[in-house]
């Protein structure tokens, strides 16, 4: 493919040393931005915002669980997405970020499921509800172990990298009809269900917190995104030269 | 007659089933197991009509979907092993349709029989007479699906020699739907409901399925030649 | 074992490119990375009709990866491949029709007659008749209609080589022919290989040993390979 001079700030995006070179910068800001949202949503909604109702301080949880499930699902997207640009214009920055997204994604949708649970003893009586959206995010945890399983598969990460971008963008056609299917597989069993979050009906006493944690979410992901990003760089891009000349001079310094 | 060169859907349909005729003890395996894996659900529940009942539809499709995963396992992986999947890769004709012939073969030898020998099964449970059809078509349309994402899954895990388990996990959460889908029509037509309209989805599942699926496939294909 | 002397079946060669007798196949600079290292030192040639590349190396030094690129099973790192001076990819569908390639693995389905699978094989337009003369040819006319996993491991590898009796292409690719054979099967290679090149055609392999019959140029690999 030939490159004229629009192309190459897309193929420099691609480059592993330029984007470890330019987080550098962004690591203090973003670290205290998303300190700053998490700590703020806390507390505010741990402390600060009113009681519910019906479920008392237990509702506190969902301040955990619903972040968790937003990143978990738009990571699952954010990875198919970098996968499907490796793909086809075989960028190996974006086989990065996908291995980094697979892994945090995952861990998000454990945290979502397991705060969904710890959120059902209290309200229900009971630790698991097969309602629609836990079931479907069940479902999501197990095509995330897939993308992370599919690694272990190929002796060359090259090869690894494309078969997980191959099943993720598999999995994304599929993530829409989960979720519809479970949806109305619920509905088909049991008509009148609690639904997990009622946001829209929330006071907003209780929203204004929520909104802060997502966006805390958001920014922590992307932290953890950039730095499990770097460290995969600096493992694959071991033998050359930058990266020598950044371990010596740490070597240097210490 | 075609040749590896030429041979597209039908040469390669008719080469997969040529192959299992010559060794059709490994291919009436899954239809063993789907016939005595149904006498053991009344043996560890219960014999009465009504429990077996109304556990048929789910039952049924589990069992479909378990025989399914048993044998797409060794869709490629003899081609592979004895190099007739590099003479493929070569060939200069377009890959999706030998692909789509060996499914269709696969859909043919265990699909097609699991249908055929459903209604036996739902006379041990109990099904009534009503939604035996419903039962048929889910089954028809829903393994050819099974199969296709199931190839996706076999493909990918090509290079693993026990590849069964990481297979198994990865289409799992692609059969779901399938399965929700499958099932519900079956349950429909008990319940005395519409079941046309749950069968009209998986209809739809399986021409998305017939689309995409030889793309992914073919992709995963390419890949294991990395090993 | 009989090859050479009765009937074997005789292939007329035509080629459709105008520049038949140069530049068959041209490889520029073709390197293949793995875990982001280079597995062999880019490679450089180019074979004219009528000539045989001898590909040499040492074990581990990605001959058997070549082939792989070459044929396309592989998608090189770096570098170009052009076949009768068109790059690989506007032509892929001539460049593939007019090769053979012989593996390691021999392509020949376990659970078919030898006669089958040398039918699958082979062009469309062979006759019963060719077929059997090259099974002949191999020494397994006697096996002909016997699935293959009744054959020795020599007799296997026979089916795979008979493709070169009722093969039409131009170009052959051969990954270590000569590997596991006895000296007939080495002899009859060995014929294969001079028909060909005096009917104009070329051929790409690589091999241990070096042949007696066929003049041949030759082209060494330096494998970039740690564990050797």
């Amino acid at each position: 493919m030939r490159l004229n001079m629009q192309w190459t700030w897309f193929h420099r995006l691609g480059s592993p040393r330029w984007f470890y070179q330019k987080t550098q910068r962004w690591l203090p800001w973003l670290s205290a931005v998303s300190a700053i949202l998490l700590l703020t949503g806390l507390i505010w909604g741990l402390a600060f915002a009113p009681q519910d109702a019906k479920q008392g301080h237990s509702f506190r949880i969902i301040y955990l669980h619903v972040p968790a499930s937003f990143l978990a699902l738009a990571g699952y997207y954010l990875m198919a997405i970098a996968g499907a640009i490796g793909l086809i214009w075989r960028i190996k920055l974006s086989f990065m970020l996908m291995k980094s997204a697979a892994s945090i994604g995952a861990v998000l949708t454990f945290v979502a499921l397991f705060t969904g649970a710890v959120w059902g003893k209290p309200t229900w009586g009971t630790y698991w509800v097969w309602d629609a959206r836990i079931t479907s995010m069940l479902i999501l945890l197990f095509l995330y172990f897939g993308v992370l399983a599919l690694r272990y598969t190929f002796s060359s990460h090259e090869a690894s990298d494309k078969a997980s971008a191959i099943l993720s963008l598999v999995g994304t056609v599929n993530v829409p009809i989960i979720y519809k299917s479970v949806d109305w597989w619920q509905t088909l069993h049991q008509p009148a269900t609690i639904k997990l979050t009622s946001a829209p009906s929330m006071h907003p006493d209780m929203f204004a917190p929520l909104v802060v944690m997502i966006l805390g979410f958001y920014c922590f992901y992307a932290l953890a995104l950039i730095l499990s990003t770097r460290a995969e760089i600096l493992q694959r891009e071991g033998k050359s030269s930058w990266v020598r000349q950044l371990v010596a001079n740490k070597r240097g310094e210490v | 007659m075609s040749n590896f060169l030429s041979g597209g859907f039908t040469a390669y349909l008719f080469r997969e089933l040529l192959l299992a005729y010559r060794r059709r003890g490994d291919v009436v395996k899954p239809l063993v197991f789907f016939l005595m894996v149904s006498t053991l659900v009344p043996l560890a529940i219960a014999p009465e009509p009504q429990r077996l009942a109304a556990l048929a539809p789910g039952m049924i499709w589990i069992m479909a979907l378990l025989a399914t995963l048993l044998s797409i396992e060794s869709l490629f992986s003899d081609d592979f092993q004895d190099g007739s999947l590099q003479q493929m890769l070569i060939a200069p004709n377009l890959l999706a349709m030998p692909v789509l012939g060996k499914v269709t073969a696969h859909w043919l030898m265990i699909g097609l029989p699991l249908t055929l020998i459903s209604p036996l099964i739902g006379i041990w449970f109990s099904l009534p007479a009503v939604a035996v059809l419903p039962m048929i078509l889910s089954l028809a349309l829903g393994t050819a699906v099974l199969s296709l994402i199931g190839a996706v899954g076999a493909a990918l895990t090509l290079p693993l020699r026990q590849g069964g388990v990481l297979l198994a996990l990865l289409v799992m959460p692609l059969y779901m739907p399938v399965l929700i889908f499958g099932s519900a029509t079956i349950q429909s037509a008990v319940d005395g409901l519409a079941w046309l309209s749950p069968l009209a989805v998986l209809a739809a599942f399986l021409a998305i399925a017939v689309a995409l699926c030889p793309l992914a496939i073919v992709a995963a294909l390419r890949l294991s030649q990395n090993n | 074992m009989i090859f050479g002397i009765i009937g074997v079946p005789k292939k007329t060669r035509i080629y459709n490119s105008p520049l038949s007798a140069k530049n068959i196949l041209k490889v520029e600079n073709i390197a293949f990375e793995r875990n982001d290292s280079l597995l062999f030192h880019p490679v450089d040639f180019s074979v004219s009709s009528g000539e045989a590349l001898h590909i040499e190396g040492c074990n581990g030094s990605g001959k058997t990866t070549l082939f792989q690129l070459l044929t396309g099973l592989l998608q090189p790192s770096q570098g170009n491949i052009y076949f009768c001076e068109q790059p690989v990819d506007r032509c892929r569908y001539d460049y593939l029709s007019d090769l053979l390639y012989i593996g390691h693995q021999s392509g020949v389905k376990a659970m078919l007659s030898a006669e089958e699978n040398l039918r699958w094989m082979s062009p469309v337009n062979t006759s019963s008749k060719q077929i059997a003369l090259a099974l002949v040819a191999v020494g397994l006319e006697h096996y002909a209609d016997i699935p293959c996993y009744k054959l020795s491991a020599g007799q296997y590898r026979r089916v795979a080589l008979a493709r070169l009796l009722t093969t039409e292409a131009n170009l052959w690719y051969l990954d270590e022919p000569f590997a596991a054979l006895d000296k007939q099967g080495i002899e009859f290679i060995e014929y294969c290989m001079q028909q060909h090149i005096e009917q104009g055609g070329t051929i790409v392999f690589s091999s241990h040993q070096d042949l007696t019959k066929v003049a041949v140029r030759k082209y060494n690999i330096i494998g970039y390979s740690e564990a050797v």
